[in-house]
């Protein structure tokens, strides 16, 4: 299975990356190593196997419903670049 | 072609936010409203290093829902990531479940013009809510709120089995009702938690091959929902008519100008990219925890309905209606326990209890007076108390200010006059005024009883007995 370069610039464009040509060209071809390495698995008999749903095996891991507030909006918001009124101040989202 | 031709095919994406304390991967509270990500914490504002831990009573809520809509529930569920970039988004993907949602193929039955007719549900399955921007009018930027962000939610999607906006909204009626039942979500329309995805597609009577639908996302009014569907299947048998091709995108319906109008760009081909999610384990269900949950689910609407008419015989219509809400059915149960009269409490919650909350735009879950007043009221008519006609007053009034409607009487004087003296006074009084109507009468003209009747009612202003006011009336006329 081949990957083309239009597959790769829409991935890129999913994942909100600007990428040049170069980079391009040099992601079609690091990708198909990929695909090629995932073939190597796809290729193993697995006949009369179970379905591996999540690497880890454990399953029902909970939490009972019991509030626990954080209360340090501060702390939650030092990062943001701009803020305002206690909330995350954004470039204007237009729908 | 004419309108009559065309068939409207309708799916919906119920999204209902769940009634639980606490969000569906961390500790912070649910709670509406509330200062700005003051309900947030470094899981739910996706901190790197975080990691989500399910909480029980969202699979134990999900489970109930599906269970009450007759859906199949599956006992090896796992999450999956949806990925997409949207500011109300922290993480950037979404924590839902893709091909194995907690519950499959089930359906409701909602009752139609042409009588029952059920709605099959494809899926039920459990996910976050995104958080919320506001926006504010000087162009000064969007403000990022994340406290609805990890708020639990089911997505209940139907099979396009909907044939108008009305089997729509009793479907959404339907749905509302049940989850109000079983207690799994308040339903709020107004707070946003519950609210639709509508997909609308439209093809000739007879066609085998759906049309190409166009959705209509995050509805969240019945009125809404309603006109937009009448609109956009209009809009789509107009371009068909007119030999244009219907575009399968995304539409935002504008209630203001009532119009839909395209919300994404085109190009823009949703790709979520699913996959399992890696940070969670999965969902394994026993037949013992599921017949657990089943056991505990309270008597639903169904139920409740063929109760009210073999127990307390009401006819179809207010058995329908009364258990159309829980809170209407609540109101019922109590009432007939206080007065023994099914029949009458049933009548006023469906027409005049109904009417009053359609006039003030209200639902039965903003009623303030209970079974106890309700009760009271029809007690009160039955003892001849006071007569209908009073009663509505009174309704109103209880909708004003809840009080015993005793009370309520005695503070306005509205003791209907039972009085043989007082109600014979105005008898010859009406009579006395009104000597044409005594001829129309003995020249065989009914209805002349009845605008005798009338007159007095009006000379008492409502309070005068019916029954007495009609008997002294034939009595003195017969003579």
């Amino acid at each position: 299975m081949a990957i083309s370069k239009e597959e790769i610039i829409h991935i890129a464009k999913l994942a909100s990356l600007n990428l040049s040509e170069e980079e391009i060209e040099k992601y079609t071809g690091d990708m198909q190593e990929i695909l090629e390495f995932a073939n190597m698995i796809n290729n193993v008999n697995t006949e009369g196997m179970n379905e591996t749903v999540a690497a880890n095996e454990k399953s029902n891991v909970f939490r009972k419903d019991e509030v626990v507030n954080f209360e340090n909006r501060e702390l939650l918001l030092q990062n943001a670049p701009s803020q305002d009124e206690g909330m995350f101040r954004i470039p204007k989202v237009i729908n | 072609m004419a309108r009559e031709d065309y068939e409207i095919v309708i799916g919906l994406e119920v999204h209902c936010e769940l009634s639980t304390k606490t969000k569906i991967f961390c500790s912070c509270s649910t709670e509406f409203g509330g200062e700005p990500n003051t309900h947030c914490c470094p899981i739910c504002m996706a901190m790197p290093g975080t990691l989500p831990v399910l909480n029980e009573k969202v699979v134990e809520y999900a489970v109930k829902a599906g269970l009450a809509t007759n859906c199949s529930i599956e006992k090896n569920s796992k999450n999956d990531r949806k990925n997409y970039f949207y500011p109300d988004l922290p993480k950037a993907y979404q924590i839902s479940q893709f091909d194995k949602p907690l519950c499959y193929e089930g359906y409701v039955n909602i009752e139609t013009e042409e009588g029952e007719k059920q709605i099959r549900i494809e899926r039920i399955h459990i996910e976050e809510d995104a958080g919320k921007l506001n926006h504010d009018e000087y162009g000064r930027g969007s403000f990022v709120d994340l406290n609805r962000a990890g708020v639990p939610l089911i997505e209940v999607v139907s099979r396009p089995d909907m044939r108008s906006a009305q089997e729509v909204e009793a479907y959404m009626r339907k749905l509302k009702s049940i989850f109000e039942y079983i207690e799994v979500s308040d339903c709020k329309m107004q707070e946003g938690s519950l609210r639709a995805d509508v997909n609308v597609s439209v093809r000739k009577k007879g066609a085998k091959e759906f049309g190409t639908r166009t959705e209509m996302k995050n509805m969240n009014s019945f009125r809404s929902i309603v006109r937009a569907i009448e609109y956009e299947a209009e809009r789509q048998i107009e371009e068909i008519e007119a030999g244009n091709v219907i575009t399968q995108e995304t539409l935002r319906w504008d209630d203001v100008s009532g119009r839909t109008f395209p919300m994404r760009d085109k190009e823009d081909a949703q790709d979520y990219r699913y996959f399992p999610e890696p940070d969670l384990v999965s969902i394994k269900l026993s037949d013992e925890y599921i017949e657990n949950i089943r056991k505990e689910l309270p008597e639903l609407p169904e139920s409740r309905r063929k109760r009210y008419i073999e127990e307390y015989e009401l006819t179809e219509k207010a058995a329908n209606f009364v258990t159309s809400s829980k809170y209407y059915s609540n109101l019922f149960e109590e009432a007939i326990e206080v007065c023994k009269n099914p029949k009458t409490v049933g009548n006023l919650i469906m027409s005049d209890i109904a009417r009053i909350l359609n006039e003030r735009e209200e639902e039965p879950e903003d009623l303030k007076f209970g079974g106890n007043e309700l009760g009271e009221l029809v007690t009160l008519i039955d003892k001849g108390t006071i007569s209908s006609a009073i009663a509505k007053k009174v309704l109103e009034e209880l909708f004003n200010d809840v009080k015993m409607p005793s009370k309520i009487i005695e503070e306005k004087g509205w003791v209907q006059i039972s009085d043989e003296g007082a109600i014979k006074e105005v008898v010859m009084k009406v009579l006395e005024n009104n000597p044409q109507s005594i001829a129309d009468y003995k020249a065989g003209k009914d209805k002349a009883l009845g605008f005798l009747v009338g007159q007095a009612m009006k000379e008492t202003r409502g309070k005068a007995n019916p029954q007495m006011l009609n008997k002294m009336f034939l009595e003195e006329l017969n003579k």
